[in-house]
């Protein structure tokens, strides 16, 4: 088995009672206190994420647009500068490599980050496509850190770093800026927590990253910002209804099914988009959908089985979890087009007894 | 690390006090909880039954995962801690006082012999 990888701060998350877990190959830490504290504080307040098992790509130069529409999904061709976008990798199978976000930096340059998991799959991906397309490409993922900043006092928390008005940073934007006493610091409000509810991501080189890890918390003290573990990173997400590569969508799983149609472009050419525009005009056979428990007596799983009211299987479920802020079973899985709609009832195999949830809205909260 | 030293212990994680000489209590350690993170159900329907050691008495949920429950001894299940169903928490707060799970009724007492003692536990888990 490969060696584990360590985060560059990995000794100070230790330090700060950090439980270390093996997770996509890297010792990070699952939580400090509490899954719970963690997630109502990221809710109500403000946490960081060390983040920095992701992987960031750089794309620059004149080739670098033209590479990204034909690996990405969306359409690039359109994001301004100073912009981010949700994106995929779509394989030629009818699966997805990755999912990731594009920020458009400069004029000939933008950054990716993609998933911990699949930094070497991604980067043998953009590197065969790039033979075609000869775009200057890096990857700097062992050498930046990223730490994810969100709550409703982020915004406050960081302004205290910069001059820059945070509050005029619309959702989805990027931008270098002097940040806790460094030129050129990256920083983007992006985040997987709450849609525009302070979502901040900073970039920074792994050189620089304990003092500015040091100066967030200080700056964030007043507020009692906490350090929060992937354990609350992965509730928090999946509150929000978003798929994470490995259980919602892989390899192999159709990324229309997956509900990421609103990602797909098809005025524009990419990797598999016929088979893609084919699936879509064919209509998919099932769907992701988010479901809530409605009969107590267990947490809903990934891989436990989805039922009908007749007990027979119609699907699987791919995350699930306990909702903090619900209180109450919550989670994602495919199942067949007729139990797709919002107010279905569908049936949770819970250690042998079937449990009944319906399919809703998202997000949870 | 909390591991009293009154206590008996397993490899599974749970411990095991006398109240009597037929009496004892189970729940799961320290270290289990703190291992599963906050717990948010605990499920126990073998109340009335009479169960071999190691066999699965109940399960026990987190917010991130899920755990069985094994009993360290064979026994009947006399009770379960009523406080569990609206207080799971308990068991991440006082793991082996408020947050004790079962109340048994020991079939084979000699089987306590083979079980962990404190130091033996702590050397399992690497405290």
């Amino acid at each position: 088995m490969e060696e584990l990888k360590k985060v560059p701060l990995n000794n100070l998350h230790e330090q700060i009672g950090g439980k270390m877990v093996e997770f996509a190959g890297f010792w990070m830490p699952v939580r400090y206190s509490s899954d719970k504290d963690e997630h109502l504080t990221v809710r109500n307040n403000v946490g960081v994420f060390d983040v920095s098992h992701m992987g960031e790509f750089w794309f620059r130069g004149k080739q670098a647009l033209p590479l990204l529409q034909k690996i990405c999904s969306n359409d690039i061709a359109g994001l301004p500068v100073g912009k981010a976008q949700y994106n995929y990798f779509p394989n030629e199978q009818g699966g997805v490599v990755d999912d990731l976000i594009v920020y458009h930096l400069a004029e000939e340059e933008y950054l990716m980050v993609v998933n911990a998991s699949n930094i070497d799959k991604d980067w043998a991906w953009v590197s065969r496509w790039n033979q075609e397309f000869k775009a200057d490409i890096e990857n700097v993922s062992a050498q930046m850190c990223l730490f994810a900043v969100q709550g409703p006092n982020a915004v406050a928390t960081l302004q205290k770093l910069t001059d820059e008005d945070l509050l005029e940073m619309p959702y989805y934007a990027a931008k270098r800026l002097q940040f806790a006493g460094l030129e050129n610091v990256i920083l983007a409000s992006t985040g997987y927590t709450k849609k525009g509810s302070g979502s901040f991501e900073v970039f920074v080189p792994n050189a620089q990253a304990e003092t500015v890890w040091q100066k967030i918390f200080a700056a964030g003290a007043e507020f009692g910002i906490k350090p929060i573990g992937l354990g609350a990173r992965d509730t928090l997400r999946l509150e929000m209804g978003y798929c994470l590569y490995g259980n919602e969508i892989n390899d192999t799983t159709s990324p229309l099914e997956a509900g990421l149609g609103w990602i797909t472009k098809f005025t524009k050419d990419f990797v598999n988009a016929d088979n893609l525009k084919q699936q879509k005009e064919a209509g998919m056979p099932r769907k992701l959908v988010a479901f809530k428990m409605l009969d107590k007596g267990g947490v809903p799983r990934s891989h436990y089985e989805i039922l009908n009211q007749n007990g027979e299987k119609i699907g699987e479920v791919t995350s699930g979890t306990l909702s903090p802020a619900l209180n109450i079973g919550i989670g994602l899985g495919y199942v067949p087009l007729a139990y797709a709609g919002v107010g279905s009832a569908i049936y949770i195999n819970i250690r042998n007894k079937n449990l009944k949830a319906e399919v809703v809205k998202l997000p949870f909260v | 690390m909390n591991i009293p030293s009154e206590l008996k212990y397993t490899k599974e994680h749970e411990w095991i006090k006398l109240e009597g000489e037929q009496i004892a209590v189970v729940g799961i350690t320290d270290y289990a909880q703190g291992e599963l993170g906050d717990i948010v159900y605990v499920e126990i329907e073998t109340v009335g039954e009479t169960l071999d050691q190691n066999a699965l008495f109940g399960t026990v949920e987190a917010v991130k995962t899920v755990s069985d429950l094994y009993l360290p001894v064979s026994g009947k299940i006399l009770e379960v801690n009523a406080s569990l169903g609206s207080q799971p928490e308990l068991v991440n707060a006082n793991p082996y006082t408020e947050g004790w799970m079962i109340k048994i009724e020991m079939t084979n007492p000699a089987e306590l012999d083979a079980l962990l003692d404190a130091a033996a536990y702590q050397a399992l888990i690497g405290a």
